[in-house]
């Protein structure tokens, strides 16, 4: 310990006074991820507590690490099973050549996120002088786990400048950001790589495999308005998708530790399934008045398979619950949460273009909640006002 | 029972050095001094110059706005030097005490009328007493306050409990809250109610209202914001128990004695518990003999809303704790991963919530750096008014005076936020932030 401290501190004069100016925020961040720096409260309340943003952020990328691990499990075991190397079943999960595959695939596509992202962090950095803040130590992670495993890296790199760039720095940096950054760039990816980030081959590795395919279960329904998982494949996350979004079990672990650690929104998640099971239940009570079988078939679906399938499990605990794009009140977050689940199935069910609804009600939702926090607020002014009025009447 | 309020959010600090419950010594100092930055918003006006003999009572400087507002010399003596900053700014009006007090003889007895209460108050100086809402400066004398709010509640950490602070000082109390009541139609007097001195239970001329929960329940703040909202246009005057005992002297001897219970307390105090002590006491020789050594922050006031000062210097003029922390010391090897017992936080990221008795050794240490707002719903849970504090407080920082006024800035003084600040994991400033948007505000509309 002494000796990294030691390192740090014989490099710093290079880099505040020295030649190398430009790179003060990155010995500065990378200082201050080695120690908590020995600030002392200067001004207002002399005691403080003990969390700061470091430690907000690595609980949350604490929380993703459960979907994570099943991903690269899971990636690994979508591709041999579609290449018809090994049979299905959960014998056949826990290999090492399934995880060694997820992990070639996967710890790449996190390490060119993270250069990506946090090479143009630093440099803004740089410009604005200020530190390196750790909102982009969760979007690094959060960016490969809701890609297709069969993404080319650059692909990813470029979703990740253009995220960080459009999504965050334009908007003043974090806590400024409209967008929740990591939809941001998976959005730019959907609508700038189609043919990367859907359809039936992208999910399993199998680009370069000719006669072979397997379509995520809202791929399915889509296009037959039927699916061959079952809702405990769903669960468990035995279905190909995104890497950190089919076991909706793995998710449910991290939601846990969030509600249990008080960092994520109980209130966002919760209202989330409960406005998802809303339209599922509309959906549920209107499939028979539907044109063509398909989409009968698709709005007959039971409520709660939508809770396991594709990516809402993920969107709810790990992307509406983003404090800064979400609704900033406390009754803000309920309306919120609410819609984003509503709109979620919403645009899953009724446009078969996109079968991901969840990340552009996420983003739609995104850019609503400051209109919901200011009817919220003025709520609030509301009462205040007729207050003064009662008195003087 | 009637008029019980229940406080729900809020944060009582764990901290380790709460003071005895008895009132033992006295904090005795040779210098005193009286700095005008005590004072929120006021620009002083010396009365008096070098060499100067003043009595104790007698009128060391006026604010230069209202020059009926007099801050008076808490001890007889010999003004010794006027220490100045930048700009010739007055800091401090420093007097070299007698080792016999003299007074200025004030009228004694309870004045007639709400006329010669405020006169006689402002003639003794006992008026700097009196504070006002909105802002949480010393009150306007013309003005007409819709109540006035006594606060009997300590619940700021490592307080002394009002009952220890009044026991002794019950006849001055209940003469102080006679002239109190001629101040205004209403007056509120607040207690905890778990109180038991029956001075305060028993208080007479007064509408009690009683509170329970966690810090801030015993601030005037949310007194006010319970029993009687605060309305554009509105004013209260607000005064501490301690302060109604010094009007309640005033009123029985003629005498300003600017004497109040002082907590000594937190862990860098060798013996916590409490004393006498008045305002502007030089604090050298005392701390020399009370201090621990090692590295402590001497804060005059509460750990939330105190004011640090060095060992070399005076209790301020309000304070009724003097408090010494660990200053924090030393980086934290991955202290924002790495799972630790020892630290405390209000969130469930550490371990402090499995262990909610236990008490901490609390230093100064800000545990992080500054960051932009980025988590939202933490500073609602610790912040008991029906006022949205981040949506306020980003409206005082962006000096949005309107929005600042429907959001309820006028209900709010900084010492507000000071929980907030505490649990931020963004580190930010926001009493700091909150105190020169409220000094903007007043400049605006006055």
């Amino acid at each position: 310990m002494k000796f990294v401290q030691n390192l740090f501190d014989s490099t710093r004069p290079a880099v505040t006074t020295g030649k190398l100016k430009g790179l003060y925020p990155l010995h500065n961040a990378l200082e201050t991820m080695f120690f908590v720096p020995n600030h002392n409260a200067h001004s207002g309340a002399h005691v403080r507590d003990a969390i700061d943003m470091k430690r907000t952020m690595v609980t949350v990328i604490f929380a993703l690490v459960p979907a994570l691990i099943f991903g690269l499990f899971n990636s690994g075991y979508q591709h041999h099973l579609a290449i018809g190397q090994i049979e299905s079943g959960w014998a056949n999960f826990w290999t090492l050549e399934n995880a060694l595959y997820g992990a070639l695939k996967v710890i790449p596509m996190i390490a060119v996120t993270y250069i990506a992202g946090l090479a143009i962090e630093i440099y803004f950095a740089y410009r604005n002088k200020h530190a390196v803040n750790e909102g982009f130590l969760v979007s690094g992670i959060l960016i490969p786990l809701i890609m297709p495993v069969d993404i080319p890296l650059w692909m990813v790199a470029i979703s990740t400048a253009f995220a960080v760039l459009i999504g965050k720095e334009v908007f003043g940096g974090t806590g400024m950001n409209i967008l929740n950054p990591a939809l941001t760039a998976r959005a730019f990816a959907f609508f700038a790589y189609p043919t990367y980030m859907s359809g039936d081959k992208v999910w399993a590795g199998l680009t370069n495999v000719d006669g072979v395919s397997s379509a995520t279960a809202l791929g399915q329904y889509a296009s037959t308005g039927t699916n061959s998982f079952g809702v405990i494949d769903g669960f468990l996350g035995l279905v190909p998708g995104s890497i950190g979004e089919t076991s909706t079990l793995a998710i449910l672990i991290g939601a846990i530790y969030l509600i249990a650690t008080g960092v994520g929104s109980w209130k966002i998640m919760l209202s989330a399934v409960l406005g998802a099971v809303t339209m599922g239940l509309i959906f549920n009570g209107v499939a028979d008045l539907m044109i063509s079988p398909e989409q009968q078939s698709y709005l007959a679906v039971p409520f709660y398979y939508h809770l396991v399938f594709g990516g809402f499990a993920f969107g709810a605990v790990f992307m509406a619950t983003d404090p800064v794009s979400a609704a900033h009140t406390e009754t803000g977050k309920w309306i919120y949460g609410f819609l984003v689940g509503f709109f979620s199935i919403m645009i899953r069910v009724f446009n078969p273009a996109y079968p991901e609804g969840v990340m552009l009600a996420i983003l739609f939702m995104n850019v609503m909640a400051p209109l919901i926090d200011h009817y919220v607020v003025n709520a609030n002014i509301q009462k205040r006002l007729k207050r003064v009025q009662t008195v003087q009447a | 029972m009637p008029n019980l309020h229940t406080v729900r959010k809020g944060l009582d600090l764990p901290i380790l050095g709460a003071p005895d419950a008895l009132v033992d010594g006295h904090l005795s100092a040779s210098v005193y001094a009286v700095r005008p930055s005590d004072f929120r918003g006021l620009v002083p006006k010396l009365a008096v110059k070098e060499g100067d003999r003043v009595l104790a009572g007698d009128v060391l400087f006026t604010d230069k706005a209202d020059p009926r507002i007099r801050i008076t010399s808490p001890v007889s003596g010999e003004v010794a030097r006027v220490e100045r900053g930048e700009k010739r700014k007055i800091l401090a009006v420093v007097v070299l005490a007698d080792s016999q007090q003299e007074y200025r003889k004030f009228t004694s007895g309870t004045p007639a009328n709400r006329e010669d209460a405020i006169n006689w108050l402002l003639e003794s100086g006992a008026w700097s007493l009196v504070e006002s809402r909105p802002y949480g400066r010393i009150a306007n004398p013309d003005a007409e306050p819709k109540a006035v709010f006594i606060n009997g509640m300590a619940t700021e950490p490592l307080a002394v409990a009002p009952a220890v602070a009044l026991a002794g000082r019950e006849e001055d109390f209940a003469m102080g809250l006679q002239v109190v009541g001629l101040l205004s139609k209403r007056t509120v007097l607040s207690i905890a109610a778990s109180e038991t001195a029956p001075a305060l239970t028993k208080a007479s001329g007064v509408e009690l209202h009683q509170f329970k929960g966690p810090h801030p329940a015993g601030t005037t703040s949310v007194h006010i914001n319970q029993v009687s909202p605060l309305n554009k246009g509105e004013v209260v005057w607000t005064l501490n128990y301690q302060d109604v005992v010094i009007l309640g002297h005033l009123a029985r001897t003629g005498n300003l004695k600017l004497e109040r219970v002082l907590a000594l307390s937190g862990t860098g105090i060798a013996k916590p518990r409490a004393v006498t002590a008045v305002a502007g006491a030089s604090l050298e020789a005392f701390l020399n003999a009370e201090l621990k050594s090692g590295n402590y922050r001497v804060i005059s006031g509460s750990v939330l809303t105190g004011t640090k000062v060095s060992k070399t210097d005076y209790l301020t003029y309000y304070a009724s704790q003097l408090t010494a922390i660990p200053e924090g010391e030393g980086t934290d090897f991955f202290g924002w991963v790495l799972p630790s017992f020892a630290k405390w936080s209000v969130s469930r990221t550490l371990f402090s919530w499995l262990t909610p008795s236990k008490k901490y050794d609390l230093n100064t240490k800000q545990h992080g750096e500054d960051r932009a707002f980025v988590v939202t719903g933490l500073y609602e849970k610790v912040f008991p008014f029906d006022i949205l504090p981040m949506p306020l407080l980003k409206a005082m920082w962006a000096k949005d005076l309107e929005k600042m006024e429907q959001l309820g800035a006028y209900e709010v003084v900084p010492e507000d936020f000071a929980l907030c600040e505490v649990v931020c994991p963004s580190k930010q400033e926001l009493q700091k932030l909150a105190e020169e948007a409220l000094d903007l505000l007043y400049t605006e509309m006055n």
